[in-house]
């Protein structure tokens, strides 16, 4: 089973070395328990285009989708037995990373 | 047989079984929503069944047989039926082979999946009434001063993000247990209450099943916590409002208030016990909980002879404590009845009266101050709250009891 653990800000700045270093801690436990799948941290909403090609004619537009004082910052895909299991994991990435986090299980 | 023996012989063994069905097939199929339909289907035939055939002689074997066939068969009709299969089977492997006589385990299984902190805590009470309690959506809906297409809502939710995020079908670790105790805690107390004041017009004044499975549950949890002084609290609260239970309710089927029952029928082997755990929390030294407050004013109204040698002033500071830990409307309807025997009627009226907005929906608000204007004097007024709460109040015993106080007043 797999999980999506969004990672959700409210402040503009990146992370920390403090921080940068925790989530390589965390990381590392993730890939040693075979938890790994994939993880990312993204660039501010404001570098996003949006395109829409649904009529044919790709429409390009200026900045994130979704206009919100809280955004998606980054993000990590989980390999879990069940929420439990991703819960725990969650809480730990939410620890070293020090924002909160949104878990999600894939279909 | 007749057809009402066969349907008190359904309705018992729903009561009894229902739970056990449940979990049962909830661990074979890994589908809570399997489970649930199956064991209705399983129910639904057995009412149409046993009229002719006879009660079986094990009605819950009967009725696990059944419904398993019956889940099978819907298997086969859906068209993603190996999927289900495959699910089935990843999830019974993760767990240990079933020893026998595990069944209570099972339930217990049960309860923690469906209150799972992962849930809302609205749906985790709703889906464990459902599920394990066997109470019906309209019995819920009653029960929480909500609608029904609410409550059913709530789970139909819950049953899908269960299965969509797979929310575990297991006992938490011994890591997990405390913090998860609280909410399961919170469930088995309205499973009691339902048992204790039960709703529909049908239904017995008292449901001695349900206040018996609660206690029962709470047992189990309280065994799996020996240290969680909120579980102890609750049994003993528990115990202590069961010890009253012959007493709660005259031969003609009305509602007893606790000033005018017979003492001498109240179980003193419960009251022992309970008080024993009151007196056990109190040792520890250790802030209580809700619950071990409850318990103690409890305890307090079963050590005294009569209503007046309650030592409400005690009962009154117990309250004040409970309402620190949890300022909720209703802890505030009772602490009013407290205010009553020390500061009369008039001070508890207007205790009562500041809730109103809130608790307008909710009969033992209109009850209670029906009683303090009829203590008031003020018959007119009295009367009309009396018609509300005998309006919003679904328990056969209370309603009788309401009636006839409304038809007392001059």
């Amino acid at each position: 089973m797999q999980y999506l653990v969004s990672v959700i800000d409210d402040t503009a700045g990146l992370a920390t070395p403090d921080e940068m270093a925790a989530i390589d801690v965390f990381n590392g436990r993730l890939e040693a328990a075979g938890h790994w799948v994939f993880a990312g941290g993204l660039a501010a909403p404001g570098s996003a285009t949006v395109i829409d090609n649904r009529g044919g004619e790709a429409m390009v537009t200026d900045g994130p989708f979704l206009e919100s004082k809280e955004y998606l910052a980054g993000f990590w895909i989980i390999q879990a037995a069940d929420l439990d299991v991703a819960l725990k994991l969650a809480a730990e990435g939410s620890r070293a990373c020090n924002r909160k986090v949104e878990v999600r299980p894939f279909r | 047989m007749s057809a009402a023996d066969a349907t008190e012989a359904v309705t018992r063994a729903c009561q009894e079984e229902w739970a056990r069905v449940v979990a049962t097939l909830t661990r074979r199929f890994g589908d809570l929503d399997i489970a649930e339909e199956a064991a209705a289907e399983a129910f639904a035939t057995a009412v149409a069944r046993w009229p002719a055939d006879g009660v079986p002689p094990r009605p819950g074997a009967w009725l696990t047989t059944t419904a398993t066939r019956k889940a099978i068969d819907r298997i086969r009709r859906e068209n993603n039926r190996g999927d289900k299969h495959k699910e089935a089977q990843m999830l019974s492997h993760n767990d240990p082979p079933e020893p026998p006589g595990a069944l209570d385990d099972d339930r217990l299984r049960l309860i923690f999946t469906c209150c799972h902190p992962a849930l809302a805590m609205q749906a985790r009470v709703a889906l464990t009434l459902r599920l394990v309690a066997g109470l019906t959506v309209p019995q819920i809906a009653r029960a929480f001063l909500v609608p029904e297409t609410t409550i059913g809502q709530r789970i139909t939710r819950a049953k899908a993000k269960i299965t969509a995020a797979r929310i575990p079908y297991r006992v938490p670790s011994a890591d997990d247990l405390p913090a998860r105790a609280g909410g399961v805690l919170a469930v088995l107390y309205l499973v009691f209450n339902e048992g204790y004041l039960a709703t529909g017009p049908g239904t017995d004044p008292v449901r001695h099943d349900l206040t018996a499975e609660a206690i029962r549950l709470t047992r189990l949890t309280r065994a799996l916590l020996p240290a969680d002084g909120e579980a102890a609290g609750l049994l003993a609260l528990m115990l202590l409002t069961q010890a009253r239970r012959t007493a709660r309710v005259s031969a003609s089927g009305e509602l007893v208030t606790l000033a005018d029952q017979d003492r001498g029928t109240w179980d003193a082997a419960l009251i022992a016990e309970g008080h024993q755990l009151v007196r056990d929390r109190l040792a520890t030294q250790v802030a209580p909980g809700r619950y071990q407050i409850l318990a103690a004013i409890s305890a307090v109204h079963t050590s005294a002879r009569d209503i007046r040698d309650t030592d409400w002033p005690q009962v009154l500071t117990l309250y004040d404590q409970l309402t620190r830990l949890d300022p909720s409307p209703v802890i505030a309807l009772n602490r009013a009845i407290a205010v009553a025997e020390i500061d009369g009627p008039q001070a508890a009226l207007a205790a009562v009266d500041r809730l109103a907005d809130r608790l307008v929906g909710y009969h033992a608000y209109h009850a209670t101050r029906a009683d303090l204007l009829r203590r008031l004097g003020r018959s007119h007024q009295s009367r009309a709250a009396y018609d509300t709460a005998i309006e919003l109040a679904g328990n056969t015993a209370e309603t009788a009891y309401l009636t006839r106080r409304r038809d007392q007043l001059g």
